[in-house]
């Protein structure tokens, strides 16, 4: 057993209203720069849609993630490393940029500089990439918002596998719902296995996965190994760049900026314990219906002596072993089990799970009675097919959505009926396998979301590895030359040169 | 003047190459990048940038064992500067024809797509220009070689480069009676490698051999100064 922390995510998508708070927030403080104007690292997407980029969730058409090969070895699914190398000089699997959007700015000067004319000026499009006049934007970041463009191109969307999508195009059946996407800080991360440079890294401290912008070649394998295409080809300087779960923030022990300005509360931030020797077993799970309870499988109890024991050995600090144990991640993924894993069949064991959300109910007007299950509806019959939500969350097994869908339904008919009726249903509790305390504390978790209760994030112990002595004067966050120290070890012009102290790798 | 063109100026343009290159490689490697512009356009780059890559790669190889491998091994093994003139005309017309129509249309698209033009620096475009002109007069060069195909005037280049290796101050001498076109490749290779540091060659020198035997495929960076004691 070998005990990591990681920083985990769970967003409840029950309580998403959709109003690119965190996507807008992210971009004034990550991308608003040169060669990244196309890029979010977070974006909100109107599900049913291909989403952003077009079609990202198609492996078949863009080979991100892991494939288990024939043999039952688990390699990346745009190929092994030879096969990458192999790829070097033209990357058959890399997105254009046309495949997310050309980004562009309007001419709001001509608003005020604009002669007398008889018609109002107009502030027209412009390619923030060749300054030169667009005439018609074909593609945004959030292009099919709130369903928009028609249900024959939205209907591509991966998730309706399996299902007759015939008739979600129909008016009276039409269902949507958002998706918030950020890096999913993978435990087996394809971005990290796929740079040919060892530029991407995980940290063993908290499971960010970063890109060093020093040794990032722009070999770009990365971009495309990426099956949620959340890394992201900096045009301008040549390098890959991708969501840094705000690590700054995070080590001091804030949220993150999306979940900081949620306004819905959806977000919750915790710690989560594995076991790193379990991760590639656990990836190669040999049916993708399997790689949900696998991942689970990952995890450690924090209230258990002996991981807590092995933590300790293992240098997890006694806070973070204490932040585990009141993470609303472990109690939304492992106690509820109502969150869920982004598309667990990449195989890249992700790191931001979603609670699916519920939906009005199907067909009760013109039926006149809704299907209903002793006091609570019957989830078959919520407007958002379930095997939808399952080709999302857990590789196609609906049993799983069911019951996190089940467990919602409850905790609000127990709630309801103890706040209005003033009765505690224990019943109801136990039909969905639970008691009525979990669903009080669930309640008071994902329904009430109070910022103690959504973020449970140690400090990083930064005394412990760092020389304060070495950084003072430092350059903070910087990506340019301006404080370089350099990576060798000696120093060109005479004498030691003093470095700063930078991670070493450790496997 | 030409003992300095071929007897003191490849000295500039090697201290100038490596030093440069060391420099940037230790001060600023932020600026060390394939400088990739794929993702902006895809036409024309992949059978491009292959053929280019492909064709560059065999005649840099070529080169460098046929100029530097010393003339006696090639005794030894019973090569004769007949049949290895013969093998460099032909691979290297071959790989040459290959780098330059790639590159050729590399430069097209570099030249003419908006995209790719507006992002471009100024020694984005001239490396390649450069680097396309060498193939022109590498290429012309095979019709000189095609007068003597004995192989004795390959022996003149080979001394002259191996002389440089070795600081013997004659060097430039073996090659003062060849073509114009020869001297002329040579002088523009020469400042090819002068000007090396300063452009986006310099990913060459970071080709990812290593990842081949990189263990696993994670790669995981503690800033733990050490493994924790356990009795802490």
């Amino acid at each position: 057993m070998k005990v990591r922390a990681q920083i985990g995510m769970v967003l409840n998508l029950d309580k998403c209203i959709g109003c690119h708070t965190c996507s807008v927030t992210c971009k004034n403080v990550w991308t608003s720069r040169d060669g990244v104007e196309y890029a979010w690292f977070n974006n909100v997407e109107s599900k049913p849609g291909t989403g952003y980029p077009t079609d990202w969730e198609n492996q078949a058409r863009w080979n991100g993630g892991w494939e288990r090969t024939k043999s039952g070895k688990l390699q990346p699914k745009q190929g092994s490393k030879w096969r990458i190398l192999a790829n070097i000089f033209a990357n058959p699997d890399l997105p254009e940029i046309d495949d997310y959007y050309e980004p562009f700015d309007f001419d709001y000067d001509h608003l005020k500089s604009a002669p007398e004319m008889e018609a109002f000026p107009t502030a027209r499009p412009r390619s923030k990439i060749t300054g030169e006049r667009i005439e018609k934007i074909e593609k945004g970041p959030n292009w099919e918002e709130i369903l928009g463009g028609e249900f024959s191109k939205r209907g591509e969307d991966y998730n309706f596998e399996g299902i007759q999508k015939q008739i979600y195009g129909e008016y009276e059946n039409t269902f949507m719902m958002y998706l918030p996407r950020l890096c999913e800080h993978c435990l087996n991360p394809a971005c990290a296995a796929s740079c040919p440079s060892g530029a991407i890294y995980k940290r063993e401290e908290d499971g960010i996965v970063l890109i060093d912008q020093e040794k990032c070649r722009g070999w770009r394998m990365c971009v495309s190994g990426c099956p949620y295409k959340k890394v992201y080809y900096n045009w301008s300087t040549g390098k890959s760049e991708k969501c840094t779960l705000c690590y700054p923030r995070i080590e001091s022990g804030n949220p993150t900026v999306c979940s900081e300005t949620c306004v819905g509360r959806i977000r919750y931030l915790g710690v989560m314990l594995y076991d790193a020797d379990k991760i590639e077993e656990a990836a190669n799970a040999e049916a993708t219906t399997d790689l949900y309870d696998a991942q689970l499988g990952v995890f450690l109890d924090p209230n258990d002596p002996e991981v807590i024991a092995a933590a300790a050995r293992d240098g997890v600090p006694q806070d973070w072993i204490k932040a585990a144990q009141e993470s609303p991640i472990w109690k939304m993924a492992m106690e509820w089990k109502v969150a869920f894993p982004l598309h667990p069949e990449y195989r890249t064991l992700p790191m931001v799970w979603y609670i699916p959300p519920l939906s009005p109910i199907q067909n009760a007007a013109e039926a006149g009675a809704i299907g209903t299950d002793g006091a609570m509806p019957d989830v078959k019959n919520l407007r958002i097919p379930v095997k939808y939500l399952a080709n999302m969350l857990t590789a196609g097994d609906e049993a799983p959505v069911v019951t996190a869908l089940e467990r919602m339904l409850g905790m609000r008919a127990y709630m309801r009926s103890k706040t209005i009726e003033g009765v505690t249903d224990e019943g109801l509790a136990e039909r969905v396998g639970l008691s009525g305390r979990t669903i009080e504390d669930m309640y008071k978790i994902m329904a009430l979301a109070d910022y103690e209760d959504r973020f449970v994030i140690p400090t990083t112990h930064r005394e412990q590895v760092e020389d304060a002595y070495d950084l003072r004067g430092g350059c903070g966050f910087t990506d340019t030359n301006g404080c370089s120290g350099g990576t060798s070890k000696a120093s060109l012009f005479g004498g030691a040169k003093k470095a700063l102290k930078m991670p070493s790798e450790v496997m | 003047m030409h003992n300095f063109f071929f007897g003191i100026f490849p000295y500039i343009a090697l201290g100038v190459g490596i030093m440069g290159s060391i420099a940037r490689y230790d001060r600023d490697p932020f600026t060390w990048k394939t400088s990739s512009s794929q993702m902006l356009r895809r036409k024309q780059l992949v059978m491009g940038s292959i053929l280019f890559h492909v064709g560059v790669l065999i005649i840099f190889f070529g080169h460098l064992i046929g100029l530097l491998t010393p003339i006696w091994i090639f005794d030894a093994i019973g090569i004769s500067h007949g049949a290895k003139q013969l093998l460099a005309v032909v691979a290297g017309g071959i790989a040459g024809v290959m780098a330059l129509v790639g590159g050729g249309m590399l430069f097209h698209r570099r030249w003419t797509d908006p995209r790719i033009r507006q992002t471009s620096s100024f020694w984005d475009i001239a490396i390649l220009g450069m680097l396309l002109a060498q193939l022109v007069l590498g290429l012309l060069t095979i019709f000189v070689s095609l007068g003597h195909l004995d192989g004795h005037e390959m022996v003149k280049f080979m001394s002259w480069a191996q002389g440089i290796f070795t600081f013997d101050g004659a060097a430039a001498s073996y090659i003062a009676d060849v073509s114009w076109i020869f001297k002329l490749h040579l002088f523009l290779g020469l400042t090819i490698i002068l000007v090396f540091p300063f452009t986006r060659l310099v990913h060459m020198l970071s080709v990812p051999v290593r990842y081949i035997w990189r263990p696993g495929y994670q790669v995981v960076r503690s800033r733990r100064q050490k493994p924790a004691n356990p009795a802490e």
